[in-house]
């Protein structure tokens, strides 16, 4: 496919503020599965900063804003050809190595009820079917329902609550696969939402399996698959907050709001 | 019942670089002894050099006891605990270099993944990170006890910011003060190149991106910690800025001070904040201690940070029983200074031996530091010991055990003159463009009759150190 992307973020804050430093992981990963077309991403009154491929193999871009501003806006407009690998990251230069995405923080720490689901879903044949029913398992366990959860809930919250959203099924997936002794991470991209108008947001995320002999394969228990060619990989972490696209700060008293809209269309119509 | 090796009398007789310090004592009548004493520790309170002992409350500016007793070094003794100490921070940086890279140890089995991978201290962000020199540990204190004439041992390893050199250099200083006359008649080597070596090595690792003398900070968590006088104390000495987080801001490819006159570029930063606190982008989100985008200028060549992050994945103490590996693996050398033989409770039957030896054996948390967490067996109560037979066999994986070593004890004065103590030694190795140290430690006594405790948070003391010219 050739998806193109219009994704903008507009931060408003209700008296000015200053210093705003921002961490962009706003690139498409480099893999036999998508190569950028073209791509840019600006910032309102940005300074663009030290940029570099960090050891996961993500692009990261630092920005500054000095202000007083009251409204940032971060656009990203550009065009990727995908092919669909059935969820296969093949080609993909890191250096960190799966272990470290063995390791467990806050959202992904697996209570009784993750550690019962992933116990339930080995697959005798091994590593990828074990990986498969856990994603198959995750979805049956929590229904898309946005609203339910926020963005600091934890995978065994949602699991407890049965209902959550593309973060809550990444999560728990991770948690399961590590319980199980998988390494698994967190993924954030953009998805095409298909033309039978499911409501799954454009700005996505889902989770990556390291599966030895493959290497790391993609999970997507929201939408009950692996990543194909209507996915656009962004970057990876050990959970949300560490894969975030954008992290930022920003000096002063004023109370943030945000606005984001996403738009992923197919130009090969 | 253990013979402890005493570093002044030995075999009946007095040991040669103790031999002048010997008629010192005996010249010294127990009225001037403690007029020394109070002055010793008035100039202490006056220069403001206090220890903040954690979790213990009581008076934050408490002084560190000062033992006016010296304890020497032969240049002989210590040419070769200089080339161990060399080696051994010579081996965790290209540890540190090889694990954030392509991890040859790991693939070659020589250390296990999940030490490494799965260790708290390690940080993936910094992975694929060649810094300046292809140095992560700029600092590197190594804690040495001797339990004979010939007998050294590492103890543990310091990478992340060993604290405690400016102790060294103000023993020294209020000793040359107090008297004068032992450092006429003794040829001592000085140890107050130790801050102009610090700058130097600091320097030697500026950044790529800065092609002209470059500007160091010092940054500090600020007056509430209770190690703030000796980054104070450095700065000074250094003639560098002690900064705070808040001093700092990130723009563009650069971070950079705020002065009087605007901003100025900063090159390299000597943090003595820890790793989570540094920069809220990449770590913590809540600290207010460290600098937004901080790490994103590092990764990107626009400053230097000393120690790296992550540097602490080379000292955890479960990690330190592979340093004599490292050597070895790195350097194609045999380690110069030898390990204390550790049981890694992790593993089954060595949590098997450590439960049954209980009494006899040193027990410590993996990440834990300051003398903390642990368990000396054979000075715990059986309450005591019954307790951290719970806490081990609950996470077996978070200690290690050695056994007690018999360390050796110096003469020390005590409320009834002069009495051995227990001491260890923790040297100050230095990482950059050259591995070097000045000829000097801070050597820790345990104060009590009997402990073997130094820890300064645990009521131990220092001593001047001296290392006698050849």
């Amino acid at each position: 496919m050739l998806l193109s992307v219009d994704h903008v973020t507009r931060y408003s804050y209700d008296q000015p503020v200053r210093a705003v430093m921002q961490s962009h992981r706003l690139t498409p990963s480099v893999f036999d599965g998508q190569k950028v077309v073209n791509w840019k991403v600006t910032v309102s009154d940005g300074i663009q900063g030290g940029s570099f491929r960090d050891g996961a193999g993500d692009r990261v871009q630092s920005w500054t804003v000095k202000g007083p501003v009251s409204e940032i806006e971060v656009r990203v407009h550009g065009t990727v050809e995908t092919t669909d690998l059935a969820g296969l990251l093949r080609g993909h230069r890191e250096l960190v190595p799966p272990e470290v995405y063995l390791v467990n923080s806050p959202p992904t720490t697996a209570d009784a009820a993750l550690i019962a689901l992933a116990e339930a879903s080995r697959d005798a044949e091994g590593s990828l079917a074990t990986a498969h029913r856990v994603a198959a398992a995750v979805a049956d366990a929590i229904a898309y329902r946005p609203g339910a959860t926020h963005a600091h809930t934890t995978a065994a919250e949602a699991l407890a609550l049965g209902e959550g959203v593309c973060q809550d099924h990444a999560h728990a997936l991770i948690a399961c696969a590590r319980v199980l002794g998988l390494p698994a991470r967190y993924v954030s991209g953009y998805l095409f939402a298909t033309a039978d108008g499911s409501a799954h947001e454009a700005a996505h995320a889902w989770g990556e399996v390291f599966i030895a002999g493959l290497g790391w394969v993609g999970f997507d228990p929201a939408n009950r698959c692996c990543p194909d060619e209507r996915y656009i990989r962004l970057g990876s972490g050990s959970d949300a907050q560490d894969a975030a696209p954008i992290r930022g700060t920003a000096r002063g008293l004023g109370e943030e709001s945000l606005d984001v809209t996403v738009a992923v269309q197919n130009l090969q119509q | 019942m253990t013979q402890y090796f005493n570093e002044m009398y030995h075999g009946g007789k007095v040991r040669a670089p103790y031999a002048r310090l010997e008629d010192w004592m005996n010249a010294m009548p127990a009225e001037l002894r403690t007029l020394k004493q109070a002055e010793a520790e008035e100039l202490f309170r006056r220069i403001g050099i206090t220890f903040a002992v954690y979790g213990e409350g009581g008076d934050p500016d408490r002084l560190i006891p000062f033992d006016m007793f010296p304890r020497v070094f032969t240049g002989g003794e210590w040419a070769k605990l200089e080339r161990g100490i060399k080696q051994r921070a010579r081996a965790l940086n290209a540890f540190l270099m090889d694990v954030y890279g392509r991890g040859e140890i790991v693939r070659a089995g020589r250390i296990p993944a999940r030490l490494v991978y799965q260790n708290d201290a390690y940080e993936k962000a910094v992975a694929g990170i060649k810094p300046p020199k292809g140095v992560y540990s700029h600092i590197v204190g190594i804690d040495i006890v001797r339990t004979g004439p010939e007998d050294f041992f590492v103890l543990e390893d310091n990478c992340r910011t060993p604290s405690g050199v400016s102790y060294m250099l103000e023993n020294r200083e209020i000793m040359m003060r107090m008297f004068p006359d032992l450092f006429r008649g003794n040829r001592i080597e000085p140890v107050d190149r130790y801050p102009e070596m610090l700058r130097r090595t600091l320097a030697s690792v500026a950044p790529q991106k800065c092609s002209r003398e470059p500007t160091i900070v010092l940054l500090t968590p600020g007056p509430f910690n209770s190690a703030y006088y000796e980054h104070s104390f450095l700065a000074d000495l250094m003639g560098i800025e002690l900064v705070e987080g808040q001093d700092l801001f990130v723009e563009g490819e650069f971070v950079w001070m705020r002065t009087t006159e605007g901003p100025k570029r900063v090159d390299v930063i000597y943090r003595r904040i820890d790793d989570a606190f540094i920069d809220p982008l990449c770590f913590r989100p809540d600290s207010t201690l460290g600098v937004p985008g901080l790490m994103d200028v590092y990764r990107s060549g626009g400053v230097s940070i000393c120690s790296a992050p992550g540097a602490g994945v080379a000292d955890d103490k479960a990690v330190y029983t592979f340093v004599p590996e490292m050597v070895r693996f790195y350097l194609g050398e045999e380690p110069i200074l030898q390990n204390v033989p550790t049981w890694q409770c992790g593993k089954r039957d060595d949590l098997g031996y450590v439960l049954d030896n209980l009494g006899d054996l040193v027990v410590k948390e993996v990440h834990g530091s300051g003398g903390y967490g642990m368990l000396v067996g054979p000075k715990a109560t059986k309450a005591e010991v019954e307790h951290f037979r719970a806490k081990v066999t609950s996470d077996p994986g978070n200690y290690i055990a050695q056994p007690t070593l018999a360390l050796s004890t110096t003469p020390t004065f005590v409320a009834e003159g002069v009495a051995p103590r227990h001491v260890d030694l923790r040297p100050y190795c230095l990482v950059g463009e050259r591995i070097e140290l000045v000829p000097g430690a801070l050597t820790r006594v345990a104060l009590t009759e009997g402990s073997l405790v130094v820890n300064s948070s645990q009521g131990g003391g220092v001593k001047d150190t001296w290392v006698l010219a050849e």
